[in-house]
C-alpha cells in the first residue's frame, strides 16, 4: 500500500467509559459512531464504507441507517480494528468507497446485549484445550509467560513494572479507570489470578466503544480536524489455540504484522515517537518490543523496568494507561488506535511533545492474530 | 445437585482415532508419509507439505513441561483451584495442552522442562483424557 494516501478524519470513543449500565452493546456502537461523525463534521449518510467486529456489519449498519458499498466484518479478536484500518485504506485507494466508518463496542462489564463467547465441544479448542481447565483469557493468555521468562531471562519484578509504569500514564488521563499510583510490591502482593500473573497484571473489564472515520488524504484536507495519515500497515494470524503457537519465545503473528508495517512505512525504530502495544496482560509489551524489532527480547524487561517507557522516557508506551489501567472492554485495539490518533492530533491528555510518528500494535485472541498501524501527522 | 462437570471433548471424523487411542491407552499422533513431519492436533493431511498421505502411530507418551499457569480464578467447571494448565512438549515434537497429576500444583513442584509421562483418565465410557504425571526414574 502507498504511504499517506488515506487519513483518519474522525475519531471518538463512547461518551462514557467504564461502567455503562444504561446502554446495550449495539447502542455503545452507535454512541461511538455518532461521536466520530460529529468529530469529522459529517452526516451518517456520508458514510459509504463500514467495518466492525463481533457484531456483523449488517447489524450495526442497519442500526445506524447506513447502506454501504463496501463492508468488512473481519473479526479476529481485539486487533480486528487494526485490520479494518488496513483493509479500509486499501479499499479507499482502490476506489471501492470514499468514507469508511469503523466501530467497536463492548458491554464487557455490564453484559447488556452481549452474546456470551462459547467454545463448541467438537471444535479443536473444545477437544484439545477446554477439557484441561482453560476458562477465559486469564487462564489462557499467560500460559506462554513462564517459558518466555526462562528463555529470555525476564523477572517477575520486571513484569510487575509494566503495570507500575502504565499506571503512571493513567494518572495523567482523566478518563482512565485506575489512576492511583502503584508499586512493584503492590503488584506482586495483589490477588493471584493465574500464576505467574496477579490481578494488577491483568486487564480491566469495562464497558465502552470507539469509532474511526477514514477517507483519502486528498479529501482529508477539507475536514475540521488535523488529518492523521496511514503511513504503514501489517497484519497476520497464527492459531486460535495458545497451546499450538509455534514457540512461546515470541509471537509469529507479531513478527509478521509489525515488520510489514515498518517496511511499508519506510521508517526505522529510531523514527518512532510514540508506541502503543495492546496490553491485555503484562507480558504483551515485552513480546511486542521484541517481535517488532525494537530490541532483543532479552532486553525488554530491563528496558521497561529502567523507565524508558514511562512519562518522560525515550520511548513513550501505552500513554493512555493501556488495557491494564485505562480501560479494556474485551477488544481493546480500538482504544489503542484512538490514543495514537490523539497523540498525532496533539490533543492526548498525556501528550508526547512534537510526536510525529506513532506505531499502534494490536493482538487478537491469545496471540491468535495481530495488526499494526503506523500513523503520522506529516504528509 | 451434581457438581458441574469438566468440559468434555466431542470427536469429529478427523479426530476420532485420537480419542479411540486414549480410550485404548495409547497416545496417537500422525506423521506425514511424504516429509516425515509429526503434527498435532489431528487432521488427514500434512500441515507442513499438504500431502494427504499420512499415517497414525503410537507415540511414546513421554515429554517435558514446556510452560504452564496455575489457575486460581475463575475456575473452570469440574476443577478445584488452584490447578495447573500445562503445555507438554512431546518427545516426538508436537505440543499439547494437558494437566499434570500426582504432583503438587505449585511453582516449586512444577519445574519447567521436568520430564513427564502420559496417564489416561477416563471421563466416561467414550472419552478418556490424556493427562501427564512426573516421569519415574
Amino acid at each position: 500500500m502507498r504511504r499517506n494516501q488515506v487519513a483518519v478524519v474522525g475519531a471518538a470513543e463512547t461518551t462514557e467509559l467504564g461502567v455503562i449500565p444504561n446502554m446495550s452493546q449495539i447502542q455503545l456502537h452507535a454512541d461511538a459512531a455518532l461521536n466520530a461523525i460529529e468529530d469529522a463534521g459529517l452526516k451518517l449518510s456520508d458514510i459509504d464504507g463500514f467495518a466492525t467486529a463481533v457484531e456483523t456489519p449488517q447489524q450495526i449498519a442497519h442500526y445506524l441507517g447506513i447502506t454501504p458499498t463496501w463492508v468488512d466484518g473481519t473479526s479476529v479478536g481485539g486487533c480486528s480494528f487494526m485490520l479494518h484500518v488496513r483493509h479500509a485504506a486499501a479499499a479507499i485507494e482502490a476506489g471501492l468507497c470514499k468514507t469508511v466508518l469503523i466501530t467497536h463496542a463492548e458491554s464487557g462489564k455490564s453484559m447488556i446485549g452481549k452474546q456470551p463467547r462459547s467454545i463448541p465441544a467438537d471444535s479443536l479448542q473444545g477437544q484439545f484445550e477446554a477439557p484441561f481447565g482453560v476458562y477465559g483469557p486469564p487462564s489462557m493468555f499467560p500460559i506462554p509467560v513462564l517459558r518466555f521468562m526462562k528463555t529470555h531471562g525476564i523477572t517477575h519484578e520486571q513484569l510487575a513494572m509494566v503495570a507500575v509504569v502504565q499506571r503512571e500514564w493513567a494518572a495523567r488521563n482523566p478518563r482512565a479507570t485506575m489512576k492511583d499510583p502503584i508499586t512493584v510490591a503492590d503488584v506482586l502482593n495483589s490477588r493471584m489470578i493465574a500464576y505467574p500473573f496477579r490481578l494488577l497484571q491483568c486487564c480491566l473489564v469495562t464497558d465502552g466503544g470507539g469509532a474511526l472515520i477514514l477517507t483519502s488524504a486528498e479529501r482529508a484536507r477539507d475536514f475540521p480536524r488535523k488529518p492523521v495519515y496511514i503511513l504503514g500497515t501489517g497484519e497476520s494470524v497464527e492459531t486460535p489455540m495458545v497451546s499450538q503457537m509455534k514457540t512461546f519465545d515470541s509471537s509469529c503473528a507479531f513478527k509478521v504484522a509489525g515488520p510489514l508495517a515498518f517496511k511499508e512505512a519506510g521508517i526505522t525504530h529510531k523514527d518512532v515517537d510514540h508506541l502503543m502495544i495492546y496490553d491485555a496482560f503484562a507480558h504483551l509489551p515485552l513480546y511486542g518490543l521484541g517481535d517488532l524489532g525494537f530490541m532483543p527480547h532479552e532486553e525488554t524487561g530491563k528496558f521497561i523496568a529502567d523507565g524508558n517507557t514511562r512519562p518522560g522516557g525515550k520511548l513513550p508506551l501505552n500513554t493512555n494507561g493501556g488495557g491494564l489501567s485505562y480501560m479494556h472492554s474485551g477488544m481493546y485495539g480500538m482504544y489503542a488506535l484512538q490514543e495514537s490518533v490523539r497523540q498525532m492530533r496533539g490533543i492526548a491528555p498525556a501528550q508526547v511533545p512534537n510526536a510525529k510518528i506513532s506505531v499502534c500494535h494490536g493482538v487478537g485472541g491469545m496471540f491468535a492474530a495481530s495488526g499494526t498501524i503506523i500513523f503520522t501527522n506529516e504528509k | 445437585m451434581a457438581e458441574a462437570a469438566r468440559a468434555k471433548p466431542k470427536p469429529t471424523p478427523e479426530t476420532q482415532h485420537f480419542w479411540d487411542g486414549t480410550k485404548a491407552g495409547e497416545l496417537r499422533l500422525q506423521r506425514c508419509d511424504a516429509c516425515a513431519n509429526v503434527y498435532f492436533p489431528p487432521r488427514p493431511f500434512c500441515p507442513s507439505c499438504a500431502s494427504r498421505k499420512v499415517s497414525m502411530f503410537k507415540a511414546s507418551g513421554r515429554g517435558r513441561l514446556y510452560s504452564y499457569v496455575i489457575n486460581h480464578r475463575p475456575a473452570a467447571p469440574g476443577f478445584t483451584p488452584p490447578y495447573a494448565i500445562a503445555v507438554v512438549e512431546l518427545d516426538e515434537g508436537p505440543r499439547m495442552m494437558s494437566n499434570v497429576i500426582d504432583c503438587p500444583q505449585t511453582p516449586e513442584a512444577l519445574e519447567l522442562d521436568m520430564r513427564l509421562e502420559v496417564a489416561f483418565e477416563p471421563l466416561d465410557d467414550k472419552i478418556t483424557l490424556p493427562l501427564f504425571r512426573p516421569a519415574k526414574g
